[in-house]
């Protein structure tokens, strides 16, 4: 097959067209081999950031484990759209215990699977993998996943992240954004929305454990996020990657927009991508044209009491204080603050 | 080999024979030392191929079981009271997923008011969560029920506890005979899951099932709880054959051949009712026609048995260290439900709540007076009606009656509880 070289202006960007890279440089995404760990005919919505990302992040282990791997998963969008029995999506070996135990179930998948090596060697070692939406992560899973962090059970969790409880209908989680409207947190009364100066970023308290290794990625980067779960499954002991994985029902966006989306979090600084090894940044995605936050709030439904019937400049300035702190702290402007 | 032991000792010492492969800790009274002792097994190399986790809750022991057991292993956890209801939501789950663990329950209250000693509120609030739940009487058939439990777990592919009480039982030094680990191997083949998480031939675990399909997988899990009434008492008389004692089986019956009244208890406090009966059928004491029946197995629940022993009887006394608030006795309700049609008279005894001694002087009062058929329907052995009609008074006095424990504590004048 014949290839274009990098040229100049693409590299250390992760979004360079696959058409223009050796073979061996190709995303996974892209093979015709692909494990497609989550089948197609799964119940997700049309659009739907986490089936992408769940697609593209097992894939990617799979792919690093020569298909030796094991998913344990929270309940959650994830585990009712890709197991409406006797239809699974999943073509590898998966678990659905409860909402709140993921990491607590992956832990133990671990262990059995090291006692069962050390009694019987075989030649490749099967891992493990955790997953859950951001309501089974950062708030009922919460004790679970730090008490995996801790111990640095030899886990990798992956929680997609789409602001909100969507499964049961859109309800306020511990990472929806502020300003943004759910169920619980109703576009009403002086302060509409979710308040500010409330939630909680997983990633920094994953640091604060200081495991080996802390990601974030978006579905608009599929080479970075690939990367990661690679990097990741290179590694022994506790992970976590939290994926930015836009809903086109919670946010009220259309199907088509997922990926631009993603793109306009990470562009805008508001959801910051880096990686961080024992409590350290080591790399940030670089924003490779800055965008004021309206660019991404406004074809959000979620946000539409931001901008009718009279623009809330104050909450819009809020906001944009909150993606010029994600720059600053995490170097977005200039690829990490090594 | 004979020994004199601490009985959470003895169990751990049971469970490494069984060659556990994960063992999740989780610290509550009174069921610690049985962790710390395996805990120590595993990290001085004593039991080996096993992994030890400190968990940081109850729930995540339960759930990290549910994970090693899915994934093929051997997994043990223990606990107790708070620690059993804090994993609650697990412990439906491991028993729906058909996984089968075994788990101590070293008995205890569950509060508030908070209290460490033993009854056995907590695994029967567990009653209806799809386990089995085997009972102890001595520190013996504590050890032996281990040995036999992990047995019948695997067979059934279904979680079982056993069920020990609290500091009477796990903190009772007493002389156990302690098997070979040839012995448990020949009992205790290894573990074949029928379902394992294997990337070789991947299948999904833990599905969402609509009402299509729902009932006939509860009804199953009620089958194969049936299945067990038959190999219950199989397993206990290959244990006996093998290990040359008894111990186990779904019930026990002590003089009940000739007994007009039957005394119906589960655990430890068996013991004491059987001094009481020996006693009381001393022609100097009156010669009474009782005698007493042990249910070593509340899950499943031997209905059959239990309307077996008790077909030449007049009368039974339920004596239960549970109380179904609100309604009266928890085991009661299920041995009623056994005796339906028999025409006997029934009574529940609601004793020793929170480790309130339960006493030979009680018992033989309260025996005698079941056997003259002058017993209410339901008692409360032991209670102090002064304590609770004080109270009663003080809430129709005022309004802000305050906290009841309290009360109750500064009524008594007592300095005694304490938390651990
Ligand atoms: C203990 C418990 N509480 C609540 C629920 C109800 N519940 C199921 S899925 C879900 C929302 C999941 O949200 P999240 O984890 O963010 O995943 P998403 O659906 O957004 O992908 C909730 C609240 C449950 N199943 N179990
Ligand atoms: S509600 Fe959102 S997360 Fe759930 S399936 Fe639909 S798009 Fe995906
Ligand atoms: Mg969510």
């Amino acid at each position: 097959m014949s290839y274009q070289p990098i040229k100049f202006y693409q590299t250390g960007t992760f979004t360079v067209g696959n058409r223009l890279l050796a073979p061996e440089e190709r995303s996974v995404q892209a093979s015709a081999k692909r494990f497609n760990s989550i089948n197609s005919g799964h119940r997700a919505c049309q659009g739907c950031g986490e089936a992408l990302g769940a697609r593209y992040a097992i894939d990617a282990a799979m792919e690093a484990t020569h298909g030796q791997l094991v998913c344990a998963n929270a309940t959650g969008c994830l585990e009712v759209f890709s197991t409406p029995y006797p239809e699974t999506s999943w073509q590898v070996p998966w678990i659905h215990s409860l909402f709140g135990n993921t990491a607590a179930v992956a832990t133990g998948i671990a262990a059995a699977l090291k006692v069962k090596q050390k009694k019987a060697p075989h030649g490749q070692e099967i891992r493990v993998v955790a997953q859950g939406g951001d309501g089974g992560t950062t708030d009922i899973g919460f004790g679970c996943l730090s008490g995996m962090f801790e111990r640095n059970d030899d886990v990798l969790y992956i929680c997609y992240d789409n602001g909100g409880y969507m499964n049961t209908g859109i309800q306020r989680s511990s990472a929806t954004p502020p300003a943004a409207r759910t169920a619980t947190t109703p576009a009403v009364g002086v302060e509409p929305g979710n308040v500010f100066g409330q939630g909680k970023f997983v990633p920094a308290i994953a640091m604060a454990h200081e495991i080996p290794y802390v990601a974030t990625a978006t579905v608009a980067d599929l080479r970075d996020l690939e990367a990661k779960v690679r990097r990741a499954m290179e590694i022994r002991g506790a992970r976590y990657l939290h994926i930015l994985v836009p809903c086109p029902l919670g946010w009220g966006t259309a199907s088509h927009d997922t990926i631009r989306m993603a793109r306009l979090a990470k562009e805008t600084g508001l959801f910051p991508v880096f990686s961080a090894e024992h409590g350290e940044q080591k790399s940030a995605l670089a924003i490779r044209r800055q965008l004021p936050v309206e660019e991404y709030l406004k074809p959000q439904k979620r946000y539409a009491h931001l901008f009718a019937p009279t623009p809330r400049v104050e909450v819009l300035a809020q906001l944009q204080a909150l993606a010029d702190r994600n720059i600053k702290r995490y170097g977005l402007l200039d690829g990490g603050k090594q | 080999m004979l020994k004199q032991i601490e009985g959470s000792r003895a169990v751990a010492e049971a469970v490494a024979l069984c060659r556990p492969e994960v063992i999740c800790a989780y610290p509550i009274s009174p069921q610690t030392h049985i962790v710390e002792g395996l805990g120590e097994m595993v990290k001085s190399g004593e039991l080996q191929g096993c992994e030890f986790i400190n968990v940081e809750s109850e729930f995540a022991a339960m759930s990290v079981a549910i994970g090693s057991s899915a994934a093929g292993a051997r997994s043990y956890t223990a606990t107790a009271s708070q620690g059993l209801l804090f994993m609650a939501e697990a412990v439906f789950n491991a028993a729906g997923l058909g996984l089968p663990i075994v788990m101590t329950v070293a008995n205890r209250a569950i509060g508030a008011p908070i209290n460490i000693w033993n009854d056995h509120s907590d695994s029967l609030s567990m009653r209806d969560c799809g386990w089995l739940q085997l009972f102890a009487e001595t520190n013996q058939e504590a050890l032996d029920l281990h040995i036999q439990a992990f047995r019948l777990a695997e067979e059934l592919s279904l979680p079982v506890m056993v069920c020990m009480d609290g500091f009477i039982l796990t903190h009772a030094v007493e002389r156990v005979d302690m098997p070979t680990q040839a012995q448990v191997d020949t009992y205790l083949p290894p573990y074949e899951p029928r379902q394992v998480l294997d990337p070789n031939e991947p299948v999904s675990i833990g599905a969402m099932v609509g009402p299509e399909a729902f009932m006939e997988v509860r009804y199953l899990a009620h089958a194969k709880q049936l299945q067990a009434l038959e190999r219950i008492p199989q397993l206990a008389a290959e244990f006996g054959q093998q290990f040359g004692r008894d111990s186990g089986g779904l019930i026990r019956t002590y003089r009940c051949d000739d007994a007009e009244t039957v005394v119906i208890a589960m655990g430890s406090v068996l013991g004491t009712i059987k001094d009481t009966v020996d006693a009381l059928r001393q022609p100097e004491n009156g010669g009474l026609k009782i005698g007493v029946l042990g249910i070593v197995s509340f899950r499943p629940f031997p209905h059959e048995a239990i309307a077996a022993a008790l077909k030449r009887c007049k009368r039974f006394v339920v004596l239960e260290k549970s109380l179904a608030v609100g309604s009266g006795g928890i085991v009661a309700t299920d041995v009623r439900m056994a005796v339906t049609g028999m025409g006997l008279q029934g009574h529940t005894v609601i004793a020793g709540l929170g480790g309130r001694a339960i006493t030979v002087k009680s018992l033989a009062a309260l025996f005698e007076k079941a056997c003259a058929g002058q017993l209410e329907l339901t008692t409360f052995l032991d209670l102090d009606w002064k304590a609770v009609n004080k109270q009663l008074e003080r809430e129709k006095a005022v309004r802000r009656s305050g906290p009841i424990a309290e009360n109750l504590l500064r009524d008594a004048g007592v300095v005694a509880a304490r938390n651990y």
